[in-house]
């Protein structure tokens, strides 16, 4: 209840606090989520994103497959890592483990943080829509349970190419959007500089997209967001993760199916 | 008829709009009968001009099998968008006031030289075919339709992306419609793909990429990011056939252009190979 006192914090104010330098990034919560974790490099056509990584994890008593968003932690990583846009290589990896995960039965954690969709021109001759694409087709009807959290910017097409899950979480600060406020500001409102407008008119916040019916849960922050308690940000994550699991679990393959189908299909539905 | 073979030099002050066309690319002026017989293609440079969906429903089915569904699904407003210049919701009455259209795809039931199918064509006057959560479901529907029926899905795409109007909603049809797709591939049925200019953003990168068979119309544009926003990114101009039919077909993203005037005996042929 002490959040409650709180000043409400403005959609603006929550994007700022979504694109923190020291929020936890996926390095963070493979180090302090994960008591193993193999990184499984490559998409076995063309290259190995640095942007969008994955690998077997073992988070509590549960082995899974994690793929997740990379922004990197110095400038040096920020920069190998595109910021966290991820080309069609990265997509087409992420596919490649979900692959795995469903041929071994192990459940798909996916940590979605990205600006978005990595916009060069060697994406788009690469098939950047076409990566998507696929990963949105078959992540629907894949056998094995995804658990999605948006951890940061739920930027677009880029975070919805690895979003498509039986659960989908969003951290309290997190913000998850088809376009950038800024985007939408210069397209909508032809000036940049209204993007606070163009964020709160968007309904980008988690609070939002519950009422949406788009995500199904929100993951607390500590006081003045994740990054100032990463540690218990991260806790947080882990349990409502291993208790989504635990859920999920107990349901039969083509009911787990069906029931992504449906959700997904309710979208939408006023 | 020798008095407009050069019809570029036609002087603009005279009342032209009664029987001209104007190609929208190259400008030239063309006979409005001449127009309409070529479906609105150029007969000087070949553009493939865009067109409403009522005219694409013409030029692929049999006369006559056309049979609308989904038409109660119309436009939900889940953010009650407002932007500077006013209210989606006035926005997308004046579309339907201005399209006829409940919403920025038309789908149904037809038969392709025989072939009954279950087609969806978007149309891009409708709001820039933009995807909404009307959009969306009416794909959706038309999947399921297709699985009921036990039929092929062809869905024509026109698009600029996701409707931003409805935010995160938008989004979500892209997963929601290739969620159905995928049932339809389940099922063993065909879903080709007709990319027409332009397919880009979120149509791109979820239905219109993930046909059996991508088909795309001469030069139609397609690509997920807009040429300014990579321009920026990358710092360069880019060449003038970057994210065109041809341009992708290229890079292996497209099975094969076909001109319009083709499309249908296309579509037909294929529907046989798929056993159709
Ligand atoms: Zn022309």
């Amino acid at each position: 209840m002490a959040k409650k006192t709180q000043k409400k914090l403005t959609a603006w104010e929550i994007v700022q606090l979504a694109r923190h330098a020291e929020r936890p990034n996926i390095t963070a919560y493979i180090e302090a989520m994960c008591d193993d974790f193999i990184e499984l490099h490559g998409d076995r056509l063309f290259g190995d994103d640095r942007s969008l990584i994955g690998g077997f994890a073992t988070i509590g008593n549960e082995r899974v497959v994690l793929i997740g968003h990379r922004k990197g932690s110095s400038v040096e990583e920020n920069i190998e890592a595109n910021f966290g846009m991820a080309s069609p290589e990265g997509y087409r990896k992420a596919m490649r483990l979900m692959k795995l995960a469903e041929k071994y039965s192990l459940p798909v954690v996916s940590l979605v943080d990205t600006p978005g969709a990595y916009p060069g021109s060697e994406a788009e001759a690469n098939g950047q829509a076409e990566a998507i694409a696929h990963n949105l087709e078959f992540m629907a009807r894949l056998k094995t349970p995804v658990v999605v959290v948006v951890c940061g910017e739920g930027g677009s097409g880029g975070a919805l190419g690895i979003a498509v899950g039986d659960r989908i979480l969003m951290l309290e600060n997190a913000v998850y959007s088809v376009i950038s406020p800024e985007g939408c500001a210069s397209i909508l409102w032809r000036d940049g500089s209204q993007a606070p407008l163009a964020a709160e008119t968007l309904k980008i916040t988690a609070e939002h997209l519950l009422e949406l019916g788009v995500i199904d849960s929100i993951i607390s922050e500590p006081a003045g967001g994740a990054h100032k308690k990463p540690a218990a940000a991260i806790a947080s994550v882990k349990k409502a993760i291993l208790k989504e699991l635990a859920e999920l679990g107990k349901l039969t393959l083509d009911d787990l199916i069906e029931q992504r189908y449906q959700k997904f299909a309710a979208m939408g539905r006023f | 008829m020798a008095w407009f073979e050069n019809p570029a030099q036609e002087p603009l002050r005279v009342p032209t709009a009664a029987l001209w066309a104007v190609c929208p690319k190259c400008n030239t002026y063309v006979a409005k009968a001449e127009w309409a017989d070529a479906c609105k293609v150029c007969p000087k440079c070949d553009h493939h001009a865009r067109l409403n969906c009522r005219e694409r429903v013409q030029l692929l089915t049999d006369i006559g099998t056309f049979e609308e569904i989904n038409a109660a699904v119309s436009v939900n407003d889940p953010l009650k968008f407002k932007d500077a210049s006013g209210s989606y919701a006035a926005k997308s009455q004046a579309a339907i006031q201005k399209t006829g259209m409940g919403e920025a795809v038309l789908t149904g039931t037809c038969a392709i030289e025989g072939s009954d199918v279950v087609l969806c064509v978007m149309d891009f006057a409708f709001m820039g075919g933009s995807l909404g959560s009307g959009t969306g479901e009416r794909i959706l529907l038309a999947a399921e339709k297709a699985v009921t029926l036990h039929r092929p899905l062809i869905i024509v795409s026109a698009s600029g992306g996701a409707r931003m109007h409805e935010g995160i909603v938008s989004l979500m049809q892209m997963a929601k419609t290739c969620a159905a797709i995928a049932k339809v591939k389940e099922a063993g049925l065909p879903y080709f793909s007709v990319l027409t200019d332009p397919t880009t953003g979120g149509v791109s990168a979820s239905y219109a990429m993930v046909g059996d068979l991508n088909i795309a119309e001469p030069k139609a544009l397609i690509g997920f990011a807009g040429r300014r926003v990579i321009e920026q990114t990358i710092k360069q101009k880019l060449p003038d056939d970057f994210q065109t039919a041809e341009y992708t077909m290229a890079h292996g993203f497209i099975d094969h252009i076909v001109p319009r005037k083709e499309m249908k005996a296309f579509l037909a042929k294929i529907l046989r190979y798929a056993g159709f």
